[in-house]
C-alpha cells in the first residue's frame, strides 16, 4: 500500500495554521457589523490579523491544538490499520515541527505522551469505506476551551421549560449559548443533534461541524431553527471573546438522530471561532486540499 | 493604550479600569492549571509535602512573580531538543478552571495581574480588590499574533508537567490586553453575564 504519511502531514498543518477561506469570509463579515473602536471590534481585528500571521509563518492559529478528529472514507480492500498506523505516524511528525502542541495527557500519571499520541483513541479516527474509489482524510482541531462549554440535555427539562420538540431544543441551545459566554472563544459555531443516545448525540454534534459555513439542514424545519438559534444567540450581546456585541455565534447547524421512546438528548458542541477542518482527496496519484 | 511595564506598583493598577487597552512589557509566568493547583496543594494550603525540586523552584519562582504577572498559556515551544525555546503559538487559556486557587495564588505570591481569557468569578475578583491587582484579557487563539510578543523564553520551570502546563519564565514587549476586571471591583464578565441572562429570560418565556 502507498504511503500517504506526508501528505496527512500536510494535512495537518493546514488545518492547523490556514483558517478555511469561509470561515475567515464569515469573521470579516461580522468585524464589521461590531462599532469602530469596540473592545468587540479589536477583538476580531486581532482574530484576522492572528490568521494571516499563522498562514504566513505556518504556525498554529491556536496554542491550543486541540482534540485531533479524523474521518476517513477508504477505497474497499485498502487497509486502516496501515492508513492508522501512518495518521499516528503524521501526528508524531507535525508536533515535531510545532504544527500540533503536545496535547494527550494521561488521566492517571498526569504524564503527557509529547507525541500527541495517546493509547488508542487519541487521536481519535473514525473509519468508513467509501462509494467510490477515492480516499478522502477529513481532520478537524477542536481546543479544549470550547469543548468544555459544550453541553447535552435530557428533554423534558422543567427548570427551562423545554418539552420533547422544536420548541425545547431551542430553549436549550440558547441556555447552552449563554451558559457559554465567551469561555468557549466566541463567535462560535454550533453543532447541535438531537436524539440519538448521549454518545451518539454528541459525535453526531461534531460531524455537522464539518460541513461548509453556507451549509444548511436539507430539512427546511431544521434549517429555519437553525437561522433562529443563530439570531437569538446573537440577541443576547455576548459578542467576540465576550466583550459584549453583535455577534456571539457565526452559524448554527443542527441532525436529528433516531431516539429510543424513553430518551430525547439534545447534545450541543461548540467550535471556537479557530474553526480548524480540512479535507484532502486522493485519487489515484493525485492529492488535492480543501 | 497604557503601557505598563514590569515590575508593577500598586498605584499603577488602581488606575487601571475596566475596558482599558494597556500593552505590558518585562518578565512574566506562565502558569495554568496544574501549576495553580501544585501551588495551593504544596505551598499554601500545604495538604501535599514539597518533593523533587519542589522547594528550588518555589525559591527560584517567589521573587519572579512578585509584583509580576502570572499567563494562563500553554504555549507551543520550538527548540525544546536543542533547549534554544522559542514561542511558536502563545495564546490565553480559558482562565475560570482557576477560579478555586487564584485569589489564594495572587495574595501569597504578591502576583499584580492575571492574563487569560473568559474572565474570572467572584472569588478573583474579590482578591483583586485586596491585593490589589487586575485581570487582563488577552484574544482567545490569536496565538502566533501574541507569539510575536514574547521577545525571549528566559527559562521554564517544572517541564515534567509538560510543555502547555510548564511554568516558563518570558519576556514580553508590546503584549497586548484589555483590562476586564479591575481593583475597584468592577468586572465586565459579571456585566455581560447578568445582560445575557435577562435576554435569555426573555426569549425562554417565549
Amino acid at each position: 500500500m502507498q504511503d500517504f504519511t506526508e501528505d496527512i502531514l500536510e494535512l495537518i498543518r493546514r488545518t492547523s495554521t490556514d483558517l478555511p477561506a469561509d470561515v475567515e469570509e464569515s469573521l470579516r463579515g461580522s468585524l464589521l457589523r461590531e462599532e469602530p473602536g469596540s473592545a468587540a471590534r479589536g477583538a476580531l481585528e486581532t482574530i484576522l490579523k492572528n490568521v494571516e500571521i499563522s498562514r504566513q509563518n505556518s504556525t498554529p492559529i491556536c496554542q491550543d491544538t486541540g482534540t485531533p478528529i479524523f474521518y476517513v472514507h477508504y477505497p474497499a480492500g485498502m487497509s486502516t490499520l496501515k492508513l492508522k498506523e501512518q495518521i499516528r505516524n503524521a501526528m508524531v511528525a507535525a508536533t515535531r515541527r510545532s504544527y500540533m502542541r503536545p496535547n494527550a495527557v494521561d488521566v492517571l500519571t498526569e504524564k503527557n505522551s509529547g507525541n500527541n499520541l495517546g493509547g488508542d483513541a487519541f487521536p481519535y479516527i473514525h473509519f468508513e469505506e467509501s462509494e467510490n474509489n477515492e480516499l478522502t482524510i477529513e481532520l478537524m482541531l477542536k481546543g479544549g476551551g470550547c469543548e468544555n462549554v459544550g453541553a447535552q440535555y435530557s428533554l423534558p427539562d422543567s427548570r427551562l421549560g423545554a418539552g420533547r420538540d422544536l420548541p425545547g431544543v431551542r430553549k436549550v441551545v440558547l441556555d447552552a449559548v449563554q451558559k457559554a459566554q465567551g469561555q468557549g472563544c466566541a463567535p462560535g459555531i454550533l453543532g447541535v443533534a438531537f436524539g440519538g443516545d448521549r454518545g451518539a448525540g454528541y459525535l453526531a454534534s461534531k460531524e455537522v461541524l464539518f460541513g461548509k459555513m453556507d451549509a444548511a439542514s436539507p430539512d427546511p424545519k431544521l434549517a429555519e431553527l437553525e437561522q433562529q438559534l443563530t439570531s437569538e444567540s446573537n440577541q443576547m450581546g455576548i459578542g467576540p471573546m465576550g466583550f459584549g456585541g453583535k455577534t456571539t455565534v457565526l452559524k448554527t447547524r443542527i441532525t436529528g438522530l433516531h431516539r429510543l421512546p424513553a430518551s430525547y438528548f439534545v447534545s450541543v458542541s461548540y467550535m471556537c471561532w479557530a474553526y480548524r477542518r480540512r479535507k484532502m482527496t486522493i485519487h489515484g496519484d493525485l492529492v488535492t486540499y480543501d | 493604550m497604557h503601557t505598563i511595564t514590569i515590575p508593577i506598583n500598586d498605584e499603577t493598577i488602581r488606575s487601571l479600569k475596566v475596558g482599558d487597552p494597556v500593552e505590558l512589557n518585562g518578565i512574566m509566568l506562565t502558569g495554568r492549571d496544574t501549576v495553580h493547583k501544585w501551588m495551593i496543594d504544596t505551598f499554601i494550603r500545604k495538604t501535599r509535602s514539597p518533593q523533587g525540586d519542589d522547594l528550588q523552584v518555589y525559591a527560584a519562582i517567589k521573587p519572579l512573580l512578585k509584583n509580576s504577572i502570572i499567563y494562563h498559556c500553554g504555549p507551543v515551544v520550538s527548540g525544546l531538543d536543542s533547549k534554544l525555546y522559542k514561542f511558536v503559538a502563545a495564546g490565553p487559556t480559558t482562565s475560570i478552571r482557576e477560579e478555586p486557587y487564584q485569589a489564594e495564588v495572587m495574595k501569597h505570591f504578591n502576583i499584580k495581574g492575571v492574563i487569560g481569557k473568559g474572565g474570572m468569578g467572584f472569588k478573583t475578583l474579590q482578591g483583586c480588590q485586596e491585593a490589589p491587582g487586575v485581570y487582563f484579557h488577552a484574544i482567545g487563539g490569536a496565538a502566533s499574533f501574541i507569539a510575536q510578543s514574547v521577545t525571549r523564553v528566559l527559562g521554564v520551570f517544572k517541564l515534567d508537567f509538560g510543555v502547555p502546563e510548564a511554568m516558563w519564565v518570558i519576556e514580553v514587549k508590546d503584549f497586548p490586553v484589555v483590562v476586564t476586571m479591575d481593583a475597584h471591583g468592577q468586572s465586565l464578565h459579571k456585566v455581560i453575564e447578568e445582560r445575557s441572562s435577562k435576554v435569555l429570560q426573555g426569549l425562554l418565556a417565549k
